[in-house]
């Protein structure tokens, strides 16, 4: 096991390494911060001065160079925009983003499960197509365009749910969150909504799929001939087998939910990190794309380590293995 | 003797295929008393698999029985609802299945898929289920139960899962068990440990069982009564000294001459000439007919049962009919 946490320890390292030279090295090409940040009758001078200040005429390996020497003591440059510390910035819109991404993965499964078992088991029937056409529809209709009939059903025309904005937020253990209170949890749900549609349709595909290929292995027919009755053979049997895929692709989509989450917090003026990022792509503000990237990729380095723990829980062939 | 244990009649199980439909079982009547083995013999596809699973109601689709009746200590077993079929799967009737590598869950332990065949019939707490499965697991000679329960399929030989699946099968004291070529995945000598098991314990506990195999000679030291399938048929039943020494079927004469025995050594085997129809495409009349020395025009038509003190069999030109 120990060897196991360094060898993954080591791994994460050379990931963020890397992804952080890619990174740098592609916001550095990506244009000249100082276009955006200065007035356009800016002098040479002012120019001269503000670039020297922000350590933007170094040559790229010297200013890679002096952000690890920083980044390893905390400090990942400050915001140009907002000239406050980078992960200060971030790290404020963050519980917005994860709460949003959060609650759609809930929902994700908690409608994506219970309907791929129910089409899985009643493979080739009417329910099973229908539910099956509905999820062609949650992949392929565009994620914005989703969100904005979801905006003019339930905001527009019922009126029955905010369209923007995150709403009030309470405490609760010490993190501020809309779960606490009834007009956060409103300005919730339509967003996080968005977000699962297209999520819960991969669950339910994903679902549906495990069934199909766990019903007609011999133990279910074992555990039938023995008696065993039909919901149990389906939520424990079945479900224990194929909650190992089912996993993996969650702890996967987990990451790519984030990055999603980028379209529905512009559509919903979610104040996130998505809509942070985006912003600061537009003004070209390194400091906070760079910490961001840095970020997301931590999150799915230990995202990924969850789900490996969980495979050894949920298989006990790998526990065995990784003894 | 006594009133059978269960009576099979006229089975069909029809599977309608894309490709045409299939009779797998077509027309199979036999009888197993308390305490009596009846060896159902035949090459693959020959229906005995089907015949076993259609008793016990665990055909996959679109697998179906057509016509016939099963009873089992006098009720009809195939016109019971699902809920009694269930109470009889693995507790009146117990099934064992082929390959003990797939009939146990692998994700769940020895411990939880015992007890929970405890509980599926028997209203008991999980320390009581517990206990019945430690000594299940004791009575076939596994080391060290207590132990071994809380261990998963995977950590198990071969030989080992077959004797936790006959436990199983075991746990409720059924009246007749089913086994489906329990020993043809393991290694000889495990193959005989078992076998000499399972003959003790029916010995004791005065069970019926069917023994599903295509090995004759694991029959013939095994059953009272020997039923000899071919193409979905039975072609010759009866004890098991009148159907192997003197046998009427072409057919079970050509099983018996292609088995390598120590008395013929050196003798090139017998082999069946042509192989076993396609079950979409079986000739007409006598299944057997275009791969029978003895076949005539007569054969054109489906021979009925000829029987003789208890030994039947199909066919026009029996052997030793001269006799």
């Amino acid at each position: 096991m120990t060897a196991f946490l360094i060898r993954r320890l080591v791994q994460a390292v050379i990931v963020l390494i890397v992804t952080s030279v890619i990174v740098f090295t592609g916001v550095f090409a990506i244009g000249d911060p100082l276009e955006i940040l200065l007035p356009a009758d800016a002098s040479m001078a002012e120019r001269e001065q503000v670039a020297e200040s922000l350590g933007l005429n170094d040559p790229l390996p010297v200013q890679y160079l002096g952000f690890v020497t920083d980044a390893l003591q905390g400090n990942f440059g400050r915001s140009f925009v907002y000239n406050r510390p980078a992960t200060e910035v971030i790290l404020e819109r963050l519980p917005a983003t994860l709460e949003l991404t959060f609650t759609a993965l809930v929902i994700s499964l908690v409608i994506g499960i219970p309907l791929g078992l129910w089409a899985g088991v009643r493979a080739g029937s009417a329910t099973d197509e229908t539910i099956m056409t509905g999820s062609i529809l949650g992949f392929s209709l565009p994620n914005f365009w989703q969100g904005m009939m979801l905006i003019m059903i339930f905001s527009v025309t019922l009126g029955w749910l905010p369209s923007t904005g995150r709403g009030e937020t309470g405490t609760i253990l010490g993190i501020e969150t809309s779960f606490a209170t009834w007009d956060g949890l409103k300005h919730l749900l339509l967003p996080a909504i968005n977000l699962a549609l297209a999520q819960t349709a991969l669950v339910i595909r994903l679902t549906r799929t495990g069934v199909q290929e766990t019903m007609p292995l011999d133990f279910i027919k074992f555990a039938r001939a023995r008696g065993i009755s039909s919901p149990r053979i389906l939520f424990v049997h079945v479900m224990k087998n194929i909650l190992i895929p089912i996993v993996t692709v969650i702890g996967i989509e987990f990451g790519s939910l984030v990055a999603f989450a980028v379209v529905t917090e512009t559509i919903f003026a979610w104040p996130g990190i998505g809509k942070l990022i985006i912003d600061s792509i537009n003004a070209l503000d390194r400091p906070i794309i760079v910490s961001y990237i840095l970020i997301v990729v931590t999150m799915f380095i230990v995202i990924n380590f969850c789900v490996d723990a969980l495979y050894s829980l949920l298989d006990p062939r790998i526990r065995v293995s990784a003894q | 003797m006594t009133l059978p244990l269960l009576e099979v009649e006229n089975l069909q199980t029809h599977f309608a295929t894309p490709a045409g439909l299939v009779k797998a079982v077509d027309g199979v009547s036999f009888t197993v008393a308390s305490g009596e083995v009846l060896g159902l013999v035949g090459e693959s596809g020959s229906g005995k698999s089907i015949t076993g699973f259609s008793l016990l109601g665990l055909l996959d689709p679109p697998g179906e029985v057509v016509g016939g009746s099963v009873r089992f200590k006098g009720e009809d077993l195939l016109s019971l609802d699902a809920t009694r079929k269930r109470q009889i799967r693995g507790n009146r009737i117990a099934m064992i299945f082929q390959d003990p590598m797939m009939t146990l869950n692998p994700v769940l332990s020895i411990g939880t898929q015992m007890m929970e065949t405890v509980q599926a019939h028997a209203n008991v707490s999980r320390s009581e289920a517990r206990q019945r499965s430690r000594d299940a697991l004791g009575k076939v000679g596994i080391p060290s139960p207590e132990e071994r329960l809380d261990a998963y399929p995977h950590e198990f030989s071969g030989g080992m899962r077959q004797r936790v699946a006959i436990a199983i099968a075991l746990l409720h004291g059924p009246d007749l068990i089913i086994a489906d070529e329990p020993t043809t995945a393991l290694d000889v000598t495990i193959q005989s440990q078992i076998l000499a098991q399972v003959q003790q314990l029916c010995l004791e506990l005065g069970m019926g069982l069917i023994w599903i195999s295509h090995d004759l000679g694991v029959v013939a030291g095994l059953a009272h009564k020997v039923a000899v399938m071919y193409a979905g048929r039975i072609v010759e039943q009866g004890p098991v000294d009148q159907v192997l020494d003197h046998s009427r079927h072409p057919y079970t004469q050509g099983l018996i001459a292609s088995t390598p025995m120590a008395n013929r050594r050196g003798v090139p085997l017998h082999q069946i000439p042509g192989s076993a129809p396609s079950p979409l495409k079986r000739p007409e009349g006598c299944s057997f007919r275009p791969r029978c020395a003895r076949a005539t025009e007569a054969c054109l038509v489906a021979p009925d049962i000829s029987a003789h003190h208890g030994h039947e069999w199909r066919c026009f030109h029996p052997l030793g009919a001269e006799t």
